[in-house]
């Protein structure tokens, strides 16, 4: 059944939001910590669990699927109902700092990247070669 | 006629949201095909053309909604707002790979915490060399380069003027739209081509929304592995800039 997905993935998200709200008050902050990130972690256990115990259908699968699928247009969604004007309102400073940031982690995520051995064992076959 | 249109618009608001989606879907697929010949993606176009939309509905509205704002598109503040988005980032995790996440967690918390620390540093320099002195305005604006969560929430907890929370906002509003539309474009250069690397990228790049946005545009099957990591970006950030930050700017000031 679709439904079993669904449910299975709701719940996932509730959880990991009910314990990344827990956590962010056990570290004093009046915010969720990573409560979708838990909630993915806890998704890929459950499917994991699933497929080696055998208690996940491929049906249930969908009911998961169709929100993956859906994924892009919530994003195009979240894109229109940005504050741009506000943004834009926030004049130079707020500009300045933000693109002198996105340059500086530009940069750091480049130079981290640029150090990965891409196809260690997954990809390449030659990737011993050097 | 009119009111008849907008009642009907507003009481299937989400029904309408994904006619409207679906267009906009269908439009930038011709214009990637046809004007860009393929060389841009068609979502990052429909995300740009979401901006766009964006800025036409806060300037028709004054609102802070973009598009949303306006009466007969109400139905995208729910199905772009914070529940769907997460709801829709969740089910993602089930094309993740255990072992590629495992290999790169590690990575992906120093990638975390550099990309806390420094938007944090710039944003503190940047308020200093606009003439920012005190450690509660500059704390919140560098703050506020972390993500526009962090910005306001860290200005409340030490007391910053209304002004200062504004721009904080600003500034990481600013940041998630310039890592939205940037991220395509910087692709290769950022070397975004496996999970390892999305999970660096997540954590630096910070923001889910240009995190999300961004691998959205860029590359569908990194999304998850990103979107895990930059998930924990906001509430890193809240923990630390209104404690161990801010002591360490009024320290310095």
């Amino acid at each position: 059944m679709t439904i079993y997905g669904t449910a299975l993935l709701a719940a996932c998200h509730i959880l990991g939001i009910v314990l990344g709200e827990l956590l962010g008050r056990a570290l004093g902050v009046k915010t969720n910590v990573g409560g979708v990130g838990i909630a993915m972690l806890l998704l890929i256990a459950a499917r994991y669990h699933g497929h080696t115990r055998g208690w996940l259908a491929a049906k249930s699968e969908d009911g998961v699927n169709y929100w993956a699928a859906l994924y892009i247009p919530v994003v195009i969604a979240m894109a229109m109902q940005q504050n741009v004007l506000k943004a834009i309102s926030g004049g130079p400073m707020a500009l300045l700092a933000a693109v002198l940031t996105v340059a500086a982690c530009t940069l750091c995520i480049s130079v981290i990247n640029r150090r990965e051995v891409i196809g260690s064992g997954d990809e390449s076959p030659n990737a011993t070669r050097s | 006629m009119d009111t008849l249109l907008q009642k009907i618009a507003t009481d299937n608001g989400l029904i309408l949201s994904f006619a409207v989606i679906g267009l906009v879907v269908l439009c930038s697929g011709y214009i990637s095909r046809w004007l860009t010949m393929g060389r841009i993606q068609g979502s990052a176009i429909a995300i740009l053309i979401g901006l766009a939309l964006a800025y036409v509905g806060g300037r028709m509205t004054g609102g802070s909604k973009g598009l949303a704002d306006v009466t007969y598109f109400s139905g995208i503040a729910l199905m772009g707002g914070n529940m769907l988005r997460d709801f829709a980032i969740v089910a993602t995790a089930f094309e993740v790979h255990p072992a590629e996440a495992k290999r790169a967690g590690g990575i992906g918390v120093i990638a975390l915490m550099i990309g806390t620390v420094l938007p944090f540093v710039i944003g503190v320099s940047v308020a200093w060399a606009f003439g920012y002195r005190d450690a509660v305005s500059l704390t919140t604006i560098g703050a506020g380069a972390i993500t526009y969560i962090v910005g306001p929430v860290t200005g409340t907890a030490i007391g910053a003027t209304p002004e200062v929370i504004t721009l904080s906002i600003a500034a990481g509003v600013f940041k998630a739209i310039l890592v939205m539309v940037m991220t395509p474009m910087l692709a290769d250069f950022m070397r975004l081509k496996t999970p390892r690397s999305a999970m660096v990228f997540g954590g630096l790049a910070g923001t889910v929304s240009g995190v999300s946005a961004g691998l959205a545009a860029t590359d569908r099957k990194l999304v998850p592995y990103g979107a895990l990591v930059a998930t924990f970006h906001t509430g890193i950030g809240c923990l630390l800039a209104p404690s161990l930050l801010y002591f360490a700017v009024r320290a310095l000031v």
